[in-house]
């Protein structure tokens, strides 16, 4: 791997300590979702539809009920619906009703695999038994699976009270269509005017599952005196709390949320599923209730990630710079409206300076799982449409892809399409590395191998963060946080805060706490743990050595202001000085004890960018494609654990290889999902992949103290459309639907061999 | 999951007593199918009946008739076996790719054919090497082709209490190869989208092909001996023409459907392929 091996600036930063978690993790002890067996546990088992769109016309419970070893069965009755209130979560708001219906639906169900009601009982035998005894009866309604027949007039209606939100104007009649929203900049008609040439593609993407190998879990203890503890994996307590909380119609503070490890989340984390119908049946049968996901319910009933329709149009003038660009982007919402659609429309012009351009983004309900965030929500498919276009024009042009990309880069100033001006960015500096880098330097020589190369953005996020500490005697500092870990960030935040009191990172002891024990955090999402929790980490060392100063001054009897922190040295006046572990030892023989807390809300996360070379050889008789080397360069800010930065950089990419090659959704005309396992779901192994090679580029960002940016997110947006440049160079076939499948593939050599031997 | 009983018999004969006595009495052979059926609802049993107790069952056996192989043996005892993988490569091709090392240790080339899936790794190695399944029950000791087996997705000839006791293959002529070969998307876990065994008999010069047999999996409701194809190879040489024109052939055996694990127009391009690649590797297989 090229990268900074250390960063000379910093002691702490840029070295690769072994991560505290490490141990647990590696040897099995680490406590999962459902490691946790509180006395007493029942097990509980959801009945879910079997049906992709219906009307609930009876839900009958009682036999399930009877059935000896049952001690509780809930249905929608049993949470709170509160009408369309919208309950901000920081990253992100939902509408209580959606939320309620999708936790257990109320008159209707939308998707197969749609929750319907839950029974516990003392065995998951007993509990599977009595769900089978739940009786619904349904009427049925058409499916509208695709999105463009769902945004059709007379489309099968999923909800009679959506109604499109038209350009900022709410419409008067139910439509799938939830949002149609625009931006706009410059002059377009001018603009493609003055284009030497023009390119104009429609695109379709699947849908896809982060695929994390933990599925949903949750355990909930209602006790008597009517508190709440819920144990969950979840990118976020604070708002699992929140959500919990509204629920089940119970004040916040009636409600604990304790984080287990996560076998991970990549965005799909966040909302709740089973949270709130464990503690509603805890709360019914007094016990703690542990519910699990199978693998089929993950992916029939949790956050995939919107398949899409694009069409995007660029025009280039006759020196190679970018006109203009249009862009019609539609995403599936699922069941429920509020895709990332919003967030691809401000991602899909955001590499390049387009001075007139236009972006329609349209919102769309369909009879799917109610998607959800996925690394880069939003911001991969529409990398995926852009960056093959411009692999277009470059081809039109004759134009090196990463000169033209150079030549049309944003940069500090540079203002996107939805109105922010970019503040100091890495965009260009990423180019240069890649064109420097031996990837790019070596010649592909074999037959049917071709090298692709894409760019991504990802804007990355603050929000709020709490962290405190205290000083152990024996000078190791305990870092409490709310943020949970999916991603090395309890390492990440522990060098931190030890490059800020000059100690090594084994001694600060870092642990992920739950919400009665940390000041509010937002959710791990938006790639924002290691630079706003980082943030609160520093401003947690910069209060420890105020208050080591004091306890210095008082030990030294001197004035406090001629005590001064220098890297792990408390220094006074006449040469007398303590190291950070000599004045640790003297903390409670001299007063209280050191504590400090820190809440933060930072602004200036910086935006990342990155750019990935990409060669690939094609079977042009299967239409099966093997990666044969990938290298992906990417500005991070500063790399705070360089390894634990390319793990994310190589997750992101694979995950993105998964995406482009083979993962979808693959529906029948019943809107029942026909791969929902791992066997037919393919998401990359070991061997379907190279060594995912990473190029670190360091751009400080301005607006945090170590110059750190979000790095998890934006590794995965350039893959798909690198691979589809890719299999263009290899093949001559311009690949313009997700997945690049073998039969999709073969079907596109197929007929272009078809069409050359019809000219001749 | 469902409660059921476990017996574990260790004769043929109380194996078919037993599975003969209770209606939904289920044999459990390495139980990698059998299992998961069960957890998900898909079988019901009350009685599993475990035949890896059963010695002749487990019979490995290679001699100057042929091979015999137990049905319960499983799939690394196939590949471990260094004669067996001299004289009846494709059946070591098929072993080594039946799911992970787990799986293998456990699941039996007989239970993959009485599972009877269409995709199966194992069939077309056993169609194409002349496999005849010898078949115990309540009625005495049949013996069956094994292209003759299935009879649909999940179904075969197996009556109730019946049981494959061994597969008999024939011994392999001297200039002789045979070769599996499967697609999948990715290169592990997977499940084929189509499946080809071959199996060539080369004249003494190795340049003409003396008989050939070719099978299909997972372009038709059960596994496809692609009778036509073999047999229009007797006597060609063993050239790309006569390659080509077994493929051609093959391809209008297969009955593929459009699903989840591919496209028909794919499966049918892609048999064709397949059967070509796996009907060279046979002929380099007899020709090393």
């Amino acid at each position: 791997m090229a990268s900074t091996t250390e960063n000379p600036k910093y002691k702490v930063i840029g070295t690769r300590p072994i991560r505290h978690d490490g141990v647990d993790k590696v040897t099995g002890r680490a406590k999962y979702g459902s490691d946790i067996h509180p006395t007493g546990m029942i097990y509980g088992v959801l009945v879910r539809s079997p049906h992709a769109h219906a009307k609930l016309k009876s839900v009958d419970t009682s036999a399930a009920a009877k059935l000896p070893g049952v001690r509780a069965v809930v249905t929608h009755k049993d949470l709170r619906e509160p009408g369309n209130t919208i309950l901000e979560l920081g990253e992100g708001a939902v509408n209580l009703k959606h939320l309620s219906n999708n936790c257990l639906a109320g008159d209707k169900v939308l998707y197969r695999g749609h929750p319907i009601a839950a029974v516990a009982a003392d065995s998951i035998h007993i509990a599977e038994e009595a769900a089978a005894l739940i009786k619904v009866e349904y009427e049925l309604l058409p499916p509208v699976m695709d999105i463009r027949e769902a945004m059709k007039p007379g489309a099968p209606l999923l909800h009679d009270d959506v109604f499109t939100d038209e350009l900022g104007t709410k419409s008067t009649t139910a439509s799938n269509v939830a949002r149609h929203f625009r931006f706009e900049q410059g002059d377009l008609e001018a603009g493609f005017k003055n284009a030497a040439h023009i390119v104009e593609r429609e695109f379709t993407t699947a849908t896809v599952h982060q695929g994390y190998i933990e599925p949903h879990n949750a355990t909930a203890l209602y006790t008597a005196d009517g508190h709440i503890t819920v144990w969950t994996s979840t990118q976020g307590i604070f708002t699992t709390r929140q959500q919990v909380a509204e629920l089940l119609d119970v004040a916040i503070s009636k409600v604990k949320v304790v984080p287990m490890e996560i076998g991970g989340g990549f965005g799909g984390k966040i909302r709740v599923y089973l949270e709130p119908v464990a503690a509603a049946l805890s709360r019914k049968s007094g016990l703690p209730v542990q519910l699990v996901m199978s693998r089929a319910d993950v992916f029939e009933s949790t956050g995939p990630t919107p398949g899409s329709y694009m069409k995007i149009k660029l025009g280039v003038d006759a020196s190679g710079k970018l006109v203009a660009g249009e862009a019609y982007i539609a995403f599936e919402a699922g069941g429920y409206p509020g895709s990332p659609v919003g967030a691809a429309a401000m991602c899909v012009f955001s590499c390049y300076e387009i001075p007139n351009a236009k972006v329609d983004g349209f919102d769309v309900c369909v009879n799917r799982p109610q998607t959800s965030a996925y690394r880069a929500p939003g911001a991969t498919q529409a990398a995926f449409a852009v960056e093959t276009l411009v692999d277009e024009l470059c081809e039109k042009l004759k134009l090196d892809p990463l000169e033209f990309r150079l030549k049309n880069a944003v940069k500090e100033g540079s203002r996107r399409v939805d109105g922010p001006v970019y503040p100091r960015i890495g965009m260009i500096e990423t180019l240069d590395a890649a064109k420097n880098s031996e990837h790019w330097k070596t010649p592909l020589t074999g037959k049917h191998q071709g090298r692709g190369v894409a760019t991504g953005f990802w804007f990355n996020a603050g929000l709020k963060s709490a962290a405190s500490a205290t000083v152990n005697p024996d000078g190791s500092v305990v870092l409490l946080e709310g943020s949970t870990d999916i991603g090395g960030s309890r390492a990440g935040l522990a060098m931190q805060l030890a490059e800020t009191l000059g100690i090594p990172a084994e001694q600060i002891v870092p642990r992920v706490v739950d919400t009665d024990s940390i000041g509010y955090t937002d959710v791990t999402g938006g790639s924002r743990v290691t630079f706003a929790t980082g943030h609160a980490a520093y401003q947690v060392g910069l209060e420890i050595q105020r208050q080591c100063c004091l306890r210095a001054a008082k030990i030294w009897e001197v004035e406090p202001a001629t005590v001064s922190y220098q890297e792990g040295t408390i220094v006074g006046p006449a040469g007398k000085q303590f190291t950070f572990k000599e004045l640790a030892a003297q903390i409670t023989k001299t007063g209280e004890a050191i504590v400090a807390y820190a809440a933060v809300d930072p602004h200036g996360c910086g935006g990342a960018f990155a750019t990935h070379v990409v060669d690939v050889e094609v079977d042009v008789d299967t239409g099966k494609v093997t990666v044969l080397r990938s290298t992906l360069v990417q500005d991070v800010g500063t790399a705070i654990h360089p390894a634990y930065v390319e793990g994310q950089m190589q997750g992101g990419v694979a995950q993105g290889i998964g995406w482009a090659l083979n993962e979808e959704y693959f529906y029948d005309a019943s809107g029942t999902m026909r791969n929902a396992s791992f066997l037919d779901y393919r998401m990359p192994t070991s061997y379907d992949l190279p060594l995912l090679d990473t190029i670190i580029v360091e751009v400080p960002n301005p607006g945090h103290p170590f110059g750190v940016r979000g790095v998890g997110e934006v590794p995965i947006v350039p893959p798909p459309a690198a691979l589809a440049n890719a299999i263009y160079h290899a093949t001559g076939v311009r690949m313009q639907t997700l997945p690049m499948s073998p039969p999709a593939v073969l079907k596109a050599i197929l007929a272009k061999a078809a069409a050359s031997n019809g000219k001749h | 999951m469902r409660d059921f009983e476990y017996e574990a018999p260790n004769s043929v004969a109380d194996a078919v007593a037993l599975l003969s006595r209770n209606g939904t009495a289920r044999p459990l052979a390495g139980g990698t199918d059998l299992i998961d059926q069960i957890r998900v609802g898909r079988l019901k049993p009350d009685l599993l009946v475990d035949l890896k107790k059963v010695p002749e069952l487990n019979v490995l056996e290679l001699s100057a008739s042929g091979l015999r192989l137990g049905a319960a043996v499983p799939c690394y005892k196939v590949y471990g076996h260094e004669g067996l993988v001299q004289a009846y490569a494709a059946l070591a091709d098929s072993a080594r790719i039946i799911g992970g090392i787990q799986i293998q240790s456990r699941g039996s080339i007989g239970g993959n054919l009485c599972n009877s899936g269409p995709a199966a790794d194992s069939t077309p190695s056993l169609i194409a090497l002349g496999a005849v399944a010898v078949i115990a029950g309540p009625e005495g000791t049949r013996e069956v082709p094994v292209e003759n087996f299935c009879t649909g997705p999940g179904k075969n000839v197996l009556a109730a209490g019946e049981i494959l006791v061994e597969l008999k293959f024939p011994a392999r002529p001297a200039i002789s190869g045979s070769h599996y070969v499967r697609f999948i998307p990715r290169n592990e876990m997977d499940i084929a989208v189509v499946g080809v065994g071959t199996a060539v008999v080369l004249d003494a010069k190795k340049e003409k092909i003396v008989s050939a047999r070719i099978a299909l999996g997972a372009v038709g409701p059960t596994p496809i001996f692609a009778k036509s194809a073999g047999d229009a190879l007797a006597g060609l040489p063993a050239d790309e023409t006569s390659l080509d024109k077994a493929a051609e052939l093959a391809r209008s055996h297969a009955t593929p459907i459009d699903d989840m694990r591919g496209t028909k127009e794919f499966r049918i391009h892609v048999t064709g392929v397949l059967v070509r690649r796996s009907l060279q590797a046979s002929i380099d297989r007899a020709r090393s």
